[in-house]
């Protein structure tokens, strides 16, 4: 074996020793891990290693494809036959409201109109495929095949046609990573169908949802409905987000444990639309830095004091 | 005789530089076959890290391993550091125990080499939970076992340029 058996004499140089090394890598890597997590500044690299690296990986996504493809050809055919029949139902069934809708949009203008309202925000979308999820298994990212070249940008909600699934956080020339519903880190603020009680709704791990900071003795039932309410201009309001699964009322806490459960299929593959950015919010008022102060006596009392 | 081990008599031909690239590269791209969230899935590039680590501790190590985590961290889409930071301490383990694994036999190198890839998914977990993310579940740490079953097949399958004869031999490729 080539393997060096013992200590070298000091004239073959082999640069620092193993340790200094080590110390070396180790903080340049937790400048990057620090870098990346608090102060995000590393995207740039990254949109550049991933163009990069975008046929590799192409590549490498075939044999999963051709696997995909290879068993939906073998597919049985009553399955497709059941598939059928239930989509033409759904169909029948919603075309009592498709064939109302462009009347009730017609209406909903002219009562707008009446109301002086704005007029809502008729929405574009673009269909996008998910190509895969991402193999990192602390976060629930997918990956869809449409970019920048294609429009696409950070922020944009992304639906199926049952609800939202989630957001796009990162874009790429040719594709984009979209963080789902059930991640840690992604809230999404939302109204109670029922009864219009606004709240945020926050991912909890293993395909779950929270319904977090409700009072205990908060308005909520198993099996409401949650659809985005609209406050944050990013999601349109009303779209199906989750339903309540899990009401846990204990005293010992001052808030509920409500687990919610998404309606769309959040960790299935498939098709899905990516929702247009929303015309921007009117800018929040300016925070109130200094109390304010009542006239008379009292303000003045108060500027001396400082 | 045929061990590649210590032990053994059998002297091998000096490793080429390409090939080790070469591997290096082929286990980036099993990497990123996208399985999504399949656990049991062996972590390649760390597994023949560690395979270079230990037979060649003097041409791969420590940078070698913080190349391949930034390339792993842009593909998994994780957070930056986090494969390069693991990558680093197994490297360094691999290398410091090289001169140890390579006197036991191929089942008992195996056994070294588990806990250096159990204590690599340690500490890519605690640099994520620290940042906030959520557990990944128990059988996520599947992969260190079924990538250590691997050591066997890929010690031999990564040594065979090494093991062919100096003269050529038609009749006995290897």
């Amino acid at each position: 074996m080539s393997v060096v058996g013992h200590a070298p004499p000091p004239f073959f140089r082999r640069g620092p020793a193993p340790l200094v090394r080590l110390v070396f890598f180790v903080s340049l890597s937790l400048v990057l891990l620090v870098a990346d997590l608090r102060f995000h500044t590393l995207e740039w690299v990254r949109l550049a290693v991933a163009t990069a690296a975008w046929p590799l990986q192409r590549a490498t996504g075939m044999p999963i494809d051709a696997a995909g493809d290879m068993g939906a050809y073998l597919a049985r055919q009553a399955k497709l036959l059941k598939e059928n029949e239930e989509l033409h139902r759904r169909q029948l069934e919603t075309a009592n409201l498709l064939l109302r809708q462009r009347h009730l949009e017609k209406e909903n203008i002219r009562l707008r109109a009446l109301h002086d309202m704005r007029a809502r925000q008729p929405v574009e979308g673009r269909i996008a495929e998910i190509l895969y999820a991402t193999r990192d298994p602390f976060s629930r990212r997918v990956i869809i095949d449409k970019g920048i070249k294609h429009g696409i940008k950070e922020g944009q909600a992304v639906v199926d046609d049952i609800g939202v699934i989630g957001q796009v956080v990162r874009v790429f020339p040719l594709t984009s990573e979209v963080l789902l519903l059930t991640d840690k880190d992604q809230a999404i603020p939302v109204e109670v169908e029922r009864n219009g009680l606004r709240a945020i709704l926050a991912g909890a791990g293993a395909g779950a949802m929270e319904l977090r900071f409700q009072a205990a003795n908060t308005e909520v039932q198993v099996g409401d409905i949650l659809v985005t309410s609209g406050l944050d201009g990013v999601y349109l309001p009303g779209l199906p987000v989750a339903k309540v699964v899990k009401v846990d009322r204990d005293s010992e806490y001052s808030f509920a444990r409500i687990t919610c459960l998404p309606l769309a299929g959040v960790e299935r593959h498939g098709l899905v639309l990516v929702l247009s950015g929303r015309a921007e919010l009117p800018p929040q008022p300016e925070d109130v830095k200094k109390p304010i102060e009542p006239p008379g006596r009292g303000g003045r009392t108060k500027k001396k004091t400082r | 005789m045929m061990q590649p081990t210590h032990s053994s008599r059998r002297i091998l031909l000096p490793v080429s530089n390409w090939f080790i690239v070469l591997t290096l590269f082929v286990a980036l791209l099993l990497n990123l076959i996208p399985f999504g969230r399949l656990p049991g899935i062996p972590d390649w590039v760390a597994l023949v890290l560690a395979f270079w680590c230990v037979h060649q501790p003097l041409k791969v190590g420590m940078a070698a391993g913080f190349v391949l985590g930034l390339a792993m961290d842009v593909a998994d889409a994780s957070v930056m550091g986090q494969h390069a930071l693991a990558y680093v301490l197994l490297a360094f383990a691999a290398a410091g125990l090289s001169r140890r694994i390579l006197w036991f036999p191929l089942a008992q190198q195996a056994l070294h080499v588990l806990p250096m890839f159990l204590g690599m998914q340690v500490v890519m977990m605690l640099t994520r939970m620290l940042g906030g993310a959520e557990f990944p579940g128990l059988l996520w740490f599947l992969s260190s076992f079924t990538a250590t079953l691997f050591w066997h097949p890929v010690t031999y399958v990564l040594l065979i340029p090494q093991f062919q004869s100096q003269d050529k031999d038609v009749n006995r490729p290897i």
